[in-house]
């Protein structure tokens, strides 16, 4: 069964999976400048001009896959010399236009910026256009298209522009770390950071858990990843790699949940804090927002914690589909608890870098959360237990949520609140499209992702959020 | 004194919670609040042996069931 989505991720993968086997084996140092031709050999190009911009290129993503550009603060790189100057006109009138009598295009461009040849071919004067794509939806023959690039679609929050050189740049101060580029880009121009370099060196020093312990944090997500195998099968394979144990995040999202009930009651509006791109989003677009976001940590954050409450010497790492999380680990509020964040798809690389067949293991346990924790990792789940939280704590507060199922939506949200027109009072806020099932790190996507956490959902040995934290107190 | 339960998967599923939950009453109801501190952890790697459970780093195997004459012997008993 194919392990990824797109090409890209497994060219990412590739190198990965190289540099933490030779991290593994205390080999890296000695063989760094000879992964790319490892992973390239021969003189026959497979993917660019030539073989030798595709190593140089490859360098780029060995540097990343150790950890990237440490001078540059955000976890979300682009690497130049991989990036291919896609056009980048906008809407552009194609050779497919027929010259016809309609002119839909004209009449529907409120801006006149429609005028046509003496052979009635329809041409845009680009300094009227606003690039709002009403002419290319009407063109009968499709012959108006957006030369715009990939990344700059995926960006909802338009933090990407074009450099000097033609290349992808992104604005740090509006960048929220979702990913959306990182996995929209036709040529794997843009990448997230890796820490798997000091996940490996964390297990290497723990000395089979002995020097301290190092716990594995699995997103609820997973539910819907690694299908090829069983959920009991990652968990052994996680232990094969020398975590001591493995917890749902799920568990710090029934915490979450208690805790943002009676936050939301007490204040009367409230914006979730689970998602760092939509907090980090808030921070940057809506700054005057922040004081109703909630002072929760997030569901990640909140069971580190926990888990450092209770073994003093533990070591965390978080394990999921998001690129963001890495950001949130960063910061002075979470650093303390989280020592690392990896995604499934360097889950992946770290699994085949040590020949770890899951589908061959035996299926181990994973069970600390209740449904509702569990459906965290959807679009709408938090709000479902939220309310669920309000009604297990006798809280007497009508909650009205609006869903936001994406950046964009959270955007929409956000913008009514500042006007004071928001018809809510609890925003939860996603920026992955579908949740964090959508999040870039994920090894697939797909339709069944979300019946696929429902079902991993009712599956909870636990039935309500007060029994699942009920051993914690 | 010191009771640590597990609270890792394994032991969860064989019903750590209702352990947990019994301990926490017959603490309270035998008034060894300021004698009895009851803890958690995720694994204790001997999950075949669930629900694990250690009273001063000394380790016992308790099911919901024998948790209430665990607590007489091993925790009131000794305290």
């Amino acid at each position: 069964m194919k392990k990824f989505d797109t090409k890209v991720q497994h060219l990412k993968y590739k190198v990965l999976r190289e540099v933490a086997h030779q991290a593994w084996n205390d080999t890296l140092l000695e063989s760094v400048f000879d992964i790319p031709h490892m992973i390239v050999p021969g003189k026959t190009s497979t993917m660019r001009c030539c073989v030798y911009k595709e190593r140089a290129i490859l360098g780029e993503r060995v540097k990343l896959a150790m950890g990237g550009d440490r001078e540059n603060p955000n976890v979300i790189e682009v690497i130049d010399i991989a990036c291919d100057e896609c056009p980048a006109a906008g809407y552009e009138v194609t050779d497919s236009c027929r010259g016809c009598l309609a002119h839909r295009c004209e009449d529907v461009c409120k801006r006149g910026a429609i005028s046509f040849d003496h052979n009635h071919v329809a041409h845009i004067d680009k300094s009227k256009c606003v690039e709002c794509g009403a002419c290319a939806k009407v063109c009968p023959f499709a012959a108006i298209v957006n030369r715009k690039r990939p990344c700059q679609i995926a960006c909802k929050v338009k933090a990407i522009s074009i450099n000097e050189d033609n290349a992808a740049a992104i604005d740090n101060s509006k960048c929220i770390q979702c990913g959306a580029c990182v996995y929209q880009c036709p040529f794997g121009a843009i990448s997230d950071k890796s820490y798997i370099l000091n996940v490996i060196d964390m297990l290497k020093k723990s000395q089979n858990n002995e020097k301290y312990k190092v716990y594995a944090v699995v997103a609820p997500s997973i539910s819907s990843q690694f299908v090829y195998a069983k959920l009991g099968q990652v968990i052994t394979g996680l232990k094969e790699l020398g975590f001591f144990t493995v917890i749902e995040a799920a568990l710090g999202a029934d915490m979450v949940a208690m805790s943002e009930a009676k936050e939301l009651s007490e204040k009367e509006f409230l914006t979730s804090s689970c998602c760092p791109a939509f907090v980090q989003y808030i921070k940057s677009a809506f700054p005057s927002l922040l004081p109703h976001v909630s002072h929760n940590l997030s569901p990640m954050a909140m069971l580190a914690k926990y888990i450092k409450k209770s073994d003093e010497k533990a070591r965390v790492v978080f394990i999921g589909p998001c690129t963001a999380k890495k950001s949130e680990a960063q910061l002075e509020t979470v650093r303390p608890y989280v020592d690392a964040v990896l995604t499934f798809e360097e889950l992946q690389a770290l699994f085949d870098s040590k020949d770890v067949d899951i589908t061959a293991l035996k299926e181990d346990v994973l069970d600390n959360a209740s449904y509702f924790g569990r459906i965290f990792a959807r679009s709408g789940g938090l709000s479902d237990s939220v309310k669920q939280a309000l009604s297990e704590q006798k809280i007497d507060f009508a909650v009205k949520p609006v869903v936001c199922d994406g950046i964009e939506a959270c955007k929409i949200a956000l913008l009514k609140k500042s006007k004071n027109v928001l018809d809510a009072n609890f925003i939860e806020g996603m920026a992955c499209v579908g949740g964090c099932i959508g999040g870039a790190g994920c090894l697939t996507h797909g339709e069944k992702n979300k019946a696929q956490v429902d079902e991993y959902g009712r599956e909870a040995f636990e039935k309500t959020i007060s029994d699942a934290i009920a051993v914690l107190k | 004194m010191k009771v640590i339960v597990c609270i890792g998967s394994s032991c969860h599923i064989k019903g750590s919670r209702q352990v947990v939950e019994q301990f926490r009453r017959l603490i309270a109801e035998n008034g060894l609040g300021d004698k009895v501190e009851l803890g958690g952890t995720f694994c204790m790697g001997k999950c075949q042996q669930g629900v694990c459970v250690t009273v001063d780093d000394e380790f016992y195997s308790v099911t919901p069931d024998t948790a209430e004459e665990f607590f007489e012997k091993n925790i009131k008993g000794k305290v």
